[in-house]
């Protein structure tokens, strides 16, 4: 088990590391660093001075080294465009995407999956059908039109919900929260929907399509001719077996909440992530965007890990060694 | 007989599934008007000597005050919508055709190899899979349309959208075709008839491509479906985000990006149509994949 | 007591609905083992999944009378049903890999499914589970009841799902095969075990089997089934010893006997298919004798030993390393059958792939007549050997690409080694090949599915023939197959051996199999060659222990049932 930890560590460092590459080639390839730090009017040789002092003459492998180690001291660089230090300008954008991607990520767990149980059961029911057709329109509307259609519903013609921003926040240290006003509910409610839709589909499918799986299986079979009772045979027997590659996934979707968050991000001029990563590509600022690309390559590693420990916590075979 | 009753087996599937009728027909229907636009279109929105502002804003025929040239009414530059529609799923298509058969193609390359060969390559090709998965399919294309941006001159660029952004969309497709390809190949490498032309001495390309890729066809063939409604949604996502198409060649996203104009105003029919129009066409998709992946894995029925 | 009358179970599907059981009749009282045997498509799994209310949609019961003491089971509403499963009936399914629950303990499971049915308290349920499990045979069970089924071997996790199908007190039990998954010693004991339990908990099973050993040794009753009919019924003693209908006769004569060797088994209607013996002139034929050099080709293995890289179990601790073959050294003498048994893990499999080359030895030396055969890697693509030495598996759903028709199979050899390069008369040989091994030419245009097990392995056959093999290893290649089918796929492989002068390495773990087939045995276990010898005096007298157990544990007609056939 220890070993499998481990193992799925390194297997993290080794995606970090990856990333990291990416981020670093972006920012010593994509365009000259000098002349995006310096002016028009700065000498060739104040250029030249200041390419050796920052060590861009230094071989590849050092300079990528020196990169990394300055990721892992937090030193991120400076925005071309701001001049800020990103480091500062990602900070006090993560709150935002991240309360936005929890909530929406808990939406389409606690329809999703409950949702995916009840069509797993009834197979052929009508509600079922009605269900897997409004999800397969689900999944084939794009983000952004789910966004616009709940803005022009709930915010133009209905006016009950604000159409951007993210309303009253309060600041907890370096946090800034709209969890705790209503304004900031209010605010949230649109885009979280918006974002957790289509990941919602997606939970809702994959959890049918392994619990119908599961029902299938001879420990159920088996289950059912000794006559535990139905309860018990769908919710301790089947739904903890459909778990384990459920929670797999849903550790990948992760990745799926982040990407859409750029789009919901930016039909509701969100002020997180995405919308920082949407206009420095815009203004191709190669410094916020590699880094933008670390912490969220960081996320996702994070998350799949801690799906990792949960899959040890789930399945025994993980856990207790072969006696026999 | 039984082989005929088999691919009937579908065929049967098929007539009995009318979603899976209609979405046939929808499908096909866009693609055609898609294929056909230079002729059955009133006008060419590429061409501004063929429309004129004089026509601008008009609203579909059931309206009020329409124009009964033009079927679904003009946008603010008075362009007829259906034109634009056929122009912008023709270009919508194009790129995400062409995106996935060169995802198809890598994936489904490397995810055999992977799965044939296994051990250190297998691993190496799906190390490479796990990092294009923590950068999902829309980061992957933005940052390769950002690296464009930072690498090409301006004048250039212009020129390369489309091969930018079909290049960006493929990449981050073709993981899915190399997990799929590698796991049904897995499954196929225990079977005996590829033990059997292993043993023979066949070369590793023809026990691949002559032995087992006729076999792992199906799963591939829902992928390519899903991924199809994948690549046409990533392109409208995109453009609409407004780094993919720019406005003088509008996709079915760009539209819908101009279309956002005139949320807030009456001409509705400017951002919704559309709209619909692509919501149509990816949904059809799906039901289209869904179906195949009943066929092929029928104990999800 | 069981009581079933009438019993008519159809299917409905879109060309009408099929009728898979069809007026079974069949009464099973308390204590009594009643063996339920047939081959596959006999409807014998129907007919249990029936009594215990658990029919596959959209199957369903026509018409007929189930009942269980006084309960009739076809008026029970789905609740009531549903609590009487467990209680009064149970059921015991095939693998025990797959039937219990991975993420529970098997505490959690016993106790769960005593609490179903009993109102006791969690102790109470503990202290009969525990009980229970002592009594199955588990030893130290009060700590092992603590464990998850992953920690217990096949065996032991077998005699878990019977406890678990016991600790309601049933008064039936449905055994859907419970012994086909096992090993024979293991396989033994579990039929002592059911044995047992019909004595002295005077429980009434139904044996659903396809093992007509297995039933001889424990059945009270035993009813033939054939395409969801009843054929015989009686005592077994009267329906094995003294069959009177025609197809109970035909299936006891595919049975291979383990005590003697038969010639050819007797095949019903073999004379219309087995023109295989009747070819003269065939093409095929003629073609196969035409081979250049047709001495017969020994085989002989040196000292091979496999290791395999075991899983890491731990970052700082080296892999454990396995042995699958220890110092095998073996002979096929040119011309003849050598049997290789072993049960499941002895490491058959990896013996042939190793020759095969797909799997390098570690040490070793493997010799093709007078050739050394270099092993794994070391063996490229076009080492002559690819050609002399064929391969016919065990799987014959999975050994054709089921994508390709026969022909484009059966002339990939032809092509492959370039024999004929003529389209035509590539496509002219196949269908001469399939006639020679007993199956209509016109099948060259057919894909595989088209075909049934038995077919299929024939098709295989003739693939392998058509590389023109002087060396041929048969994987296990009957145990896929029902009885009457590995009859006539046995007697095929007799023939063309006798008339081609083949030598085989015949690899299977059904012991009486092997007696008819080989000249010489080789018992293999946990890698390691237990004994060897000429076939008829290994089985007369067996020298090692392990061969004698195995022996003695292998379920057979008793010899003096046999007489009367």
């Amino acid at each position: 088990m220890v070993y499998f930890i481990l193992k799925r560590l390194i297997q993290s460092v080794f995606v970090m590391l990856a990333v990291a590459f990416l981020a670093f080639s972006l920012f010593r390839f994509v365009g000259d660093p000098i002349t995006q730090m310096t002016g028009v009017e700065t000498s060739v040789a104040d250029q030249e001075r200041l390419r050796e002092d920052l060590g861009l003459n230094d071989p590849f492998i050092l300079q990528f080294g020196r990169f990394t180690g300055d990721m892992l001291q937090g030193d991120f660089g400076f925005s071309y465009r701001t001049r800020q230090p990103v480091a500062e300008m990602i900070a006090t954008r993560i709150p935002a995407t991240i309360e936005l991607g929890v909530v929406a990520l808990l939406i389409s767990l606690l329809v999703g999956v409950p949702a995916g149980v009840f069509t797993a059961l009834r197979p052929r029911g009508i509600a079922t059908q009605a269900i897997l057709m409004t999800t397969l329109v689900g999944v084939s509307i794009p983000t952004f039109v789910i966004g616009i259609m709940l803005i022009f519903i709930f915010g133009v013609q209905l006016g009950w919900l604000p159409t951007f921003g993210r309303g009253g926040t309060v600041q907890i240290g370096n946090w800034e929260s709209s969890l705790f006003t209503i304004e900031g509910w209010r605010a949230l409610l649109l885009p979280a929907i918006t974002l957790g839709v289509y990941q919602l589909t997606l939970t809702m499918r994959l959890v049918r399509a392994e619990m119908m799986e599961v029902m299938r299986s001879d420990y159920i079979r088996f289950a059912m001719a000794r006559g535990v009772p139905m309860r018990k045979l769908h919710y301790k027997h089947a739904l903890a077996n459909t778990m384990v590659p459920v929670i797999t996934i849903i550790g990948l979707q992760f990745g799926g909440v982040i990407a859409f968050s750029i789009v919901t991000e930016s039909v509701f001029q969100w002020p997180g992530m995405g919308l920082l990563f949407l206009e420095s590509i815009r203004f191709v600022d190669i410094p916020v965007m590699g880094v933008y690309l670390v912490v969220i390559a960081f996320f996702f590693v994070l998350v799949n890990l801690i799906v990792d420990l949960l899959y040890v916590a789930i399945d025994p075979r993980l856990r207790v060694k072969d006696v026999s | 007989m039984i082989a005929f009753l088999k691919r009937h087996e579908g065929l049967w599937l098929f007539v009995h599934a009318p979603a899976a009728i209609i979405a046939a027909i929808v499908a096909l229907l866009i693609m055609l008007g898609a294929i056909f636009a230079p002729w059955i279109a009133l006008v060419n929105p590429y061409d501004l000597s063929s429309f004129s502002l004089f026509d601008g804003l008009l609203p579909p025929i059931w309206e009020e005050g329409a124009n009964t040239k033009y079927l679904l009414g003009t946008d603010d530059q008075g362009r007829d919508m259906i034109s634009s529609i056929l122009y912008g799923a023709r270009l919508s298509l194009v790129i995400g055709i062409s995106a996935l058969s060169i995802a198809a193609v890598l994936g489904v390359g490397l995810g055999l190899a992977a799965g044939y060969y296994g051990g250190r390559f297998d691993a190496i090709v799906m190390r490479i899979a796990d990092v294009q998965l923590a950068l999902p399919a829309i980061l992957t294309a933005l940052l390769i349309d950002g690296i464009a941006r930072g690498l090409l001159p301006a004048a250039v660029q212009q020129d390369l959208r489309v091969a930018v952004l079909t290049l960006a969309i493929a990449l981050s497709l073709w993981v899915n075709f190399a997990r799929t390809a590698r796991a049904s190949t897995f499954v196929q490498m225990k079977k005996e008839y590829v033990l059997a032309a292993i043993m023979m001495g066949q070369r590793p390309t023809r026990v691949m491509f002559v032995h087992i890729l006729p076999n792992i066809l199906g799963p591939l063939l829902v992928i390519m479906t899903v991924d199809l409604a994948s690549a046409i949604l990533l392109e409208a996502t995109l453009s609409f985000l407004g780094i993919g198409l720019p406005a003088d060649s509008p996709s079915l996203g760009t539209l819908i990006r101009i279309g956002m104009q005139f949320l807030l105003s009456g001409e509705w029919w400017i951002l919704w149509i559309p709209t619909l129009f692509l919501v149509a066409l990816v949904v059809s998709i799906n039901i289209l994949g869904d179906f195949l992946r009943d066929v092929f894995n029928p104990r999800l029925r | 007591m069981l009581a079933i009358k009438d019993l008519c179970i159809k299917f409905p599907s879109r060309f009408g609905d099929f009728t898979a059981i069809e007026d079974v009749d069949m009464t099973i009282k308390p204590g009594e083992i009643h063996g339920l045997v047939g081959e596959s498509g006999a409807g014998k799994s129907t007919v249990g999944a029936a009594v215990i209310g658990l029919l596959a949609a959209p199957g369903y019961i026509a018409k007929g009378d189930l009942s269980l003491g006084d309960t009739d089971l076809r008026k029970l509403t789905p609740a009531q049903a549903h609590a009487l499963r467990g209680d009064r009936i149970s059921m015991i399914f095939q693998d025990p890999q797959t039937s219990l629950n991975p993420l529970m303990t098997i505490e959690d499971q016993l106790i769960e499914t005593i609490q179903a049915h009993a109102d006791v308290s969690d102790t109470e349920a503990r202290a009969r589970a525990v009980d229970l499990l002592e009594e199955i045979g588990i030893k130290n069970a009060a700590q092992r009841i603590k464990s998850y089924p992953h920690q217990f071997s096949g065996g032991m996790r077998q005699r878990v799902v019977i406890a678990l199908a016991i600790c309601t007190d049933p008064e039936l039990i449905i055994a859907d095969e419970p012994t086909t998954a096992l090993d024979v010693a293991v396989q033994s004991q579990v039929l002592d075990l059911i044995r047992r339990l019909a004595k002295d908990r005077q429980i009434a099973f139904m044996l659903i089997t396809h093992d007509i050993g297995g039933i001889a040794q424990i059945a009270d009753r035993v009813t033939v089934m054939r395409q969801g009919r009843v054929m015989e019924t009686g005592e077994t003693r009267q329906v094995l010893g003294a069959p009177t209908h025609p197809y109970t006769r035909a299936l006891l004569d595919a049975v291979p006997p383990l005590d003697r060797r038969i010639a050819r088994f007797r095949v019903p209607d073999e004379s219309s298919s087995a023109t295989a013996t009747a070819t003269k002139g065939n093409q095929a034929e003629t073609w196969l004798l035409a081979g250049e050099k047709h001495a017969p080709m020994g085989l002989s293995l040196d000292q091979i030993t496999v290791q395999f890289q075991g899983a890491r179990s731990a970052l700082w601790r080296k892999p454990e390393v396995f042995r699958a073959l220890d110092e095998v050294s073996l002979d096929v003498r040119p011309g003849t059958i050598l049997g290789l048994v072993g049960e499941s893990g002895s490491g058959k499999s990896t013996l042939a792939k190793t020759i095969t080359g797909l799997i390098a030895p570690t040490s070793g030396t493997m010799t093709l007549g007078d050739e050394t055969l270099p092993g794994g890697k070391a063996r490229n693509r076009h080492h002559p050997s690819r050609q002399l030495i064929q391969m016919v598996f065990q799987d014959p759903y999975s050994s054709l690409n089921s994508r390709h028709k026969i022909g484009a199979i059966l002339a990939e050899p032809l092509w492959f080694y370039g024999f004929v390069q003529d389209q035509k008369e590539r496509q002219e040989l196949a269908a001469a090949m399939l006639a020679l091994v007993g199956m209509q030419p016109d099948a060259i245009d057919k894909y595989p599915h088209q075909f049934s097990g038995g077919q299929r392995q024939r098709i295989a056959v003739a693939r392998a023939l058509l590389a023109r093999p002087r060396f041929l290893i048969c994987d296990e290649p009957t145990s896929a197959l029902d009885v009457s089918i590995q009859a006539e796929i046995l007697n095929l492989l007799k023939d063309l051996q006798s008339k081609f002068g083949l030598s085989i390495l015949f690899i299977s773990h059904n012991l009486a199999v092997v007696r008819q087939m080989a000249d010489d045995v080789v018992v293999l276990r946990n890698g390691i060659i237990e004994e060897s010898g000429a076939s008829e005096e290994l089985f007369e007298r067996p020298t090692v222990d392990y061969t004698k157990t195995l022996l003695s544990q292998t379920p057979v007609l008793p010899a003096q049932w046999q007489s009367a056939t």
